[in-house]
């Protein structure tokens, strides 16, 4: 208290000063201002949140796979990230089976994908080799490369095709399904798609067939 | 007013310009043994300064916008008159900034320079470290090419691996739902004012809080407890003019160095500026092998050497949160390491060699050895400290000088 000059009164206090109100005024004044300020973090927190464009900027995306030959993949950006559009041949969804043991989340029940993807080929029904992919691992955010070939010398022989990812190393099978022992925790994400046409595919929306 | 001596204490009247200048350089008594790691400490403010210098030049000429931020760097080193020159000098000087920052690290760890009264003068530089991790990671991002681009996406995805609330953070640092433009806006903000802002200001604290307990030496013993009649250490001399002089001495081979890098390696083979930032941001494709600047790879090869995602990102950041607690974990009262046991040589000579594999490991593309190694030197970091709590708890040291010896 900055009152040491006064002459002090009765209780110790300085003459002529309630030193009850005082401390009333100076709490209320101080929890008032602590609220003001708080409140004021909100609109700066918030402004840093994404704007309004950066969120309407998330339109889908078309995509013509008539000229997409089996073992070809095409990427597209949609939401800003990539999206991989893969053909896959008959051998690489047959090593879908093999290596179901040496994955942490065979049934995807961990992961992210759309209902209608939740199955071994992570696809849709009607072309179960078509993959549609969110090309970012789903550890820190790199994005795999595409590796379809079968025991290359630097993956290992028991290799059997689908994405590696060269930031932290982690394995992903032709399913985008993560193998146990890397550091990425699910399998990579599906997008929400569903085909126009036979040859259409639109990512971002699932066409009312979620 | 005539004469200066009567300016001066016009001054010195209104503002203590004299008192504060005897009591942090004329009569701020150091020991007299200071040898060759103390030149790190005003290198580390030398570089500060250029790098404060460097930096507001640049922005100049510099774009913080998605689109253009790639030429605009490119344009400052081709037709921007000199632009390369303090293009290099800025990027150098980050490498070099944490060059002198880690020996100063060193030299503190070595003689004790943490310890008891010094608990605060260590803590507020190792927050300089960690801002100063901050300062060079947001200012990587600017020149927006492939390292910046994806470094910065891997470094933002670390807090996505907080249970809950991660994606929501990630999402809130980068302000978009990938590292974009508004990304790169804010880490330019951040970078030119606010983290150099805290850097200053903690940079002052540091130097306060020096001057009050005073320099350590090589010794690890209190010059304070010796003095002559007037009250001065007997083993002190005054900063200046004898530490000015023998740091300008530094400053000059510094400078030797540092320009030696800038004009003839700037790039230094890729360890200062990576291969790969010469190509602009591409958000749909990962460079083959993606590692940090070479500062950081200690702590990304613990960060690799976790086989999982969130144990990866909390050993990482325990490998830095340790060192805080430095001052608390060693318990023994002798300071330097020329009067402590073998036993502590051995841990601390260890430990700087776990440092140094890491860093050689958190450069290299993943490979099962290296992987095994990484995990070694992980072990052998995190149990220097394990180990420096059990042998200091009741270390045979040996007898320590009544004066400081050079």
């Amino acid at each position: 208290m900055a009152t040491d000059h006064v002459a002090p009164g009765k209780d110790g206090n300085p003459e002529g000063v309630d030193k009850k109100r005082r401390r009333l005024l100076t709490n209320t004044a101080g929890v008032v201002g602590a609220a003001g300020a708080l409140s004021m973090v909100v609109p700066f927190v918030s402004s840093m949140a994404p704007s309004a464009r950066a969120k309407a900027a998330g339109a889908p995306v078309e995509i013509d796979i008539s000229k997409l030959e089996p073992g070809e993949r095409v990427i597209v950006e949609w939401r800003g990230k990539p999206v991989w559009v893969l053909r896959r041949t008959e051998d690489l969804l047959g090593s879908l089976d093999i290596v179901k043991d040496e994955l942490r989340d065979p049934d995807s029940d961990d992961s992210d994908q759309p209902a209608y993807a939740k199955n071994e080929y992570r696809s849709r029904d009607s072309q179960p080799e078509v993959l549609v992919m969110v090309g970012i691992c789903t550890h820190l955010g790199c994005s795999p490369t595409f590796r379809p070939e079968v025991a290359p010398a630097d993956l290992g022989d028991d290799w059997q095709g689908g994405f590696f990812c060269p930031c932290h190393g982690s394995r992903f099978d032709i399913a985008g399904r993560v193998y146990k022992g890397v550091p990425a925790p699910t399998n990579l994400e599906v997008p929400p798609y569903y085909y126009m046409t036979e040859n259409r595919i639109l990512v971002g929306e699932d066409g009312g067939q979620a | 007013m005539s004469k200066p001596s009567n300016l001066l204490s016009w001054i010195d009247e209104r503002i203590p310009l004299t008192n504060t200048w005897n009591k942090h350089v004329g009569q701020y008594y150091a020991p007299k043994n200071f040898n060759f790691w103390y030149y790190f400490g005003s290198l580390a403010l030398l570089v500060l300064v250029l790098q404060i210098v460097t930096g507001i030049f640049l922005t100049m000429n510099y774009k913080a916008d998605g689109d253009l931020a790639f030429k605009s760097v490119e344009y400052i080193m081709r037709d921007v008159n000199w632009g390369w020159l303090i293009r290099y000098m800025h990027s150098t000087g980050a490498s070099m900034f944490f060059v002198v920052v880690y020996l100063h690290m060193m030299r503190a760890i070595m003689y004790g320079s943490y310890k008891k009264p010094r608990e605060l003068l260590w803590i507020f530089g190792m927050l300089i470290y960690l801002v100063l991790m901050a300062e060079a990671f947001m200012g990587y991002l600017l020149p927006w090419g492939q390292m910046s681009f994806w470094g910065a996406q891997v470094i933002i995805s670390l807090f996505g691996a907080i249970p809950f609330v991660g994606d929501a953070i990630t999402l809130w640092l980068r302000g978009d739902y990938v590292v974009a433009d508004s990304t790169l806006n804010r880490f330019f903000a951040l970078h030119v004012i606010a983290m150099p802002l805290v850097l200053i200001g903690l940079v002052f604290v540091h130097i306060i809080a020096l001057h009050e307990v005073g320099s350590n030496n090589p010794d690890g013993i209190d010059i304070k407890e010796k003095k002559d009649a007037n009250g001065k250490p007997l083993d002190g001399i005054p900063f200046h003019p004898y530490y000015t002089v023998k740091d300008l001495v530094g400053v000059t081979v510094f400078f030797i160095v540092f320009f030696a890098i800038v004009f003839f390696a700037p790039e230094m083979g890729g360890y200062f500026l990576e291969h790969a930032n010469y190509i602009p941001a591409d958000p749909l494709k990962t460079p083959e092998h993606i590692a940090p600047v070479w500062y950081f790879t200690p702590f990304y090869a613990i960060l690799r050497a976790v086989p999982s995602q969130f144990g990866g990102v909390i050993a990482m950041f325990a490998a830095i949160a340790v060192l805080f607690f430095l001052p608390w974990i060693d318990r023994g009262p002798v300071r330097s390491v020329r009067y402590r046991s073998n036993a502590y040589k051995l841990i601390l000579t260890l430990f700087v060699i776990a440092f140094i594999v890491l860093g050689y490991y958190g450069m290299q593309p993943v490979t099962p050895a290296g992987t095994v190694i990484s995990r070694l030197c992980a072990l052998m970091y995190f149990g220097f400290f394990v180990a420096l709590w059990f042998i200091s708890g009741d270390e045979k040291t040996k007898p320590l000088p009544e004066r400081v010896n050079y």
